[in-house]
């Protein structure tokens, strides 16, 4: 066959819709994946489901289908184009009844295939270490999620009995790529290096606009033309998993050697041991050569086997952040923002609220990176967060912000106040042979 | 000559570690990067936000893009899900670190 073309239609849950749009109509493409889970996005999609059963999968998943079914499935005078995306979230199942409502109501016949098998939440046992130091038994009742990362196994499942949907839950970002490679060109599960390059290319894709532009003007040092139309990304493949990578035409952004360099190493820490379920990538060797513009080759990537133990991420409920924010300005902003952080922390010990951990910065002064001697601001944004153990002891934290309108220095304004419950993640390994894709048609 | 002028970067979180790619716009400064660059310089540059207890700041190089990624475990402090910090992903790590002053030979 000739290239294969795999869009990438999302970089996480909320992203923009338009560019995926684009790239179905106009991208001439095989497959468009939409990649929309972060660390923490099932845990709390897990969290919906247990407050409704049908729920947990991606908020924008209906839209989403709405706006890019009518390009899929087989159409006359088209390549015919499937979409694999870990969308599913906690609850692939829901998603894709959704998805065969929105389809059938489009009018459109389509085989939509859920992938299953990532959760693992009631498959651990108590005594399992996670990389936080605490067992999973010791959460108890706070445990809400532990989802594998899957490799490309499921996936191809589905491909195999034609989907022209595929929805997944927890799947390694690079694999939503990497299956319809494999698929496509009948690549063996142990041809690493095949693997190694099309996890690059999957890795390339993962965060869509990331490569083509987004996420990387510096005005003045590097300018990226109509950021405001930035089009997601598509790579062409070849037999061997040799890939340039490139956008629709007409769309805003750049794909260049530097906007693919940024992304190359984005997320990854050995470069020559990028580790995934399918294959021990290996990048370090990675290079891109500018075909034209808009057209860059990337060549280089190489695997080895992949490891013997799966990542499986659990999401568990710790406490509370509680936060407050107050803006000061004119002449003295810092100095009246300065007495206004030192108040609040007072009152917070006068009053015995129960804090973990307590965080007081001046936005603009000192809270990203700490304090370095400056010009004095023409404003400054006292922030004051802290996490608890129990909600009511959150609450004061917002509150005793607010009360600087009336109790404290002069001329505070712009308060807001926030309490949010804390779902951490922690990670553990299990062995390949404890979990067990499959799939749902 | 501060690094902003040579090189461009983008930060990534996993779990409470972040990396950070210094990529140099042009082959021929590529060296001087890896030469002044040194993890200890980058975790003296981060002395307040590093967790003293935490594993040391590790350099990787990839000489086919002209880069370097800095991998620094523990700066999050708990995670994007757990960090009381306003930027918890530590996304504008990478471009503080641009502000990093080179000595640029004559």
């Amino acid at each position: 066959m000739n290239a294969l073309r795999i869009g990438s239609g999302a970089g996480y849950s909320g992203d923009r819709i338009e560019p995926a749009v684009e790239l179905a109509e106009h991208g001439d493409l095989d497959y468009l994946v939409f990649e929309c889970l972060a660390e923490r996005t099932i845990a709390l999609a897990q969290q919906v489901r247990i407050s409704d059963p049908q729920g947990g999968y991606d908020p924008l998943l209906a839209e989403r289908m709405r706006r890019v079914l009518p390009f899929v499935g087989r159409l006359a005078g088209r390549r015919r184009l499937r979409v694999i995306t870990n969308m599913g979230a906690a609850n692939p199942l829901a998603a894709a009844i959704e998805v065969r409502r929105i389809a059938a109501e489009l009018g459109l016949g389509l085989k939509v295939v859920a992938v299953l098998g990532d959760d693992v939440l009631h498959a651990l046992p108590g005594e399992q270490l996670l990389d936080n130091g605490q067992t999973v038994g010791s959460l108890g009742e706070r445990l809400i999620s532990a989802n594998a990362y899957l490799g490309v196994d499921g996936i191809l499942e589905a491909l195999r009995v034609d989907a022209d949907v595929v929805i997944t839950g927890r799947v390694a970002d690079p694999s939503l790529f990497l299956a319809p490679q494999m698929f496509e060109f009948g690549w063996a599960f142990d041809d690493w290096q095949r693997l190694g390059r099309g996890t690059l290319v999957g890795h390339l894709l993962e965060c869509a606009g990331q490569v083509s532009g987004g996420y990387f003007a510096d005005p003045g040092f590097k300018d990226v033309e109509d950021l405001a139309r930035l089009g997601f990304p598509l790579a062409e493949i070849d037999a061997d998993g040799n890939a340039l990578i490139t956008k629709v035409a007409g769309s805003g952004g750049r794909v260049s050697r530097a906007t693919c360099a940024e992304q190359l190493i984005y997320e990854v820490h050995d470069p020559a041991a990028y580790l995934t379920p399918d294959v021990t990538a290996d990048f370090s060797q990675v290079g891109f050569v500018e075909e034209s513009v808009d057209r860059v080759r990337a060549q280089g990537a190489s695997g080895r086997a992949r490891p013997e133990q799966l990542k499986v991420s659990v999401g568990y409920l710790d406490g509370w952040i509680g936060e407050g924010q107050m803006s000061y300005g004119g002449p003295g902003a810092v100095a009246r923002a300065e007495l206004a952080r030192g108040v609040v922390l007072k009152r917070l010990a006068l009053i015995g609220v129960n804090m973990q951990d307590l965080r007081a910065e001046l936005i603009g002064m000192d809270s990203l990176h700490g304090p370095r001697s400056s010009v004095e601001p023409w404003e400054v944004r006292l922030r004051v967060a802290a996490r608890c153990d129990e909600r009511s002891d959150a609450v004061r934290i917002g509150n005793e912000v607010e009360t600087l309108y009336t109790n404290g220095p002069a001329g505070g304004g712009g308060a807001s106040k926030s309490v949010r419950q804390v779902v951490a993640v922690a990670s553990l390994l299990l062995p390949r042979e404890a979990v067990k894709p499959r799939i749902e048609e | 000559m501060k690094l902003h002028r040579l090189a461009h970067s983008r930060t990534g979180d996993k779990g409470d570690t972040s990396n950070i790619s210094i990529i140099a716009y042009r082959a021929e400064d590529y060296p001087l990067l890896c030469e002044q660059l040194t993890a200890e310089r980058v975790t003296a540059f981060f002395k307040d936000l590093l967790e003293p207890m935490a594993a040391p700041v590790r350099r990787y190089e990839l000489p086919n893009v002209q880069a370097l990624n800095f991998v620094l475990p523990g700066i999050l402090r708990g995670g994007v899900t757990r960090s009381l910090a306003l930027d918890a992903h530590g996304k504008c790590l990478g471009s503080a670190l641009l502000d990093l002053d080179l000595i640029i030979p004559t």
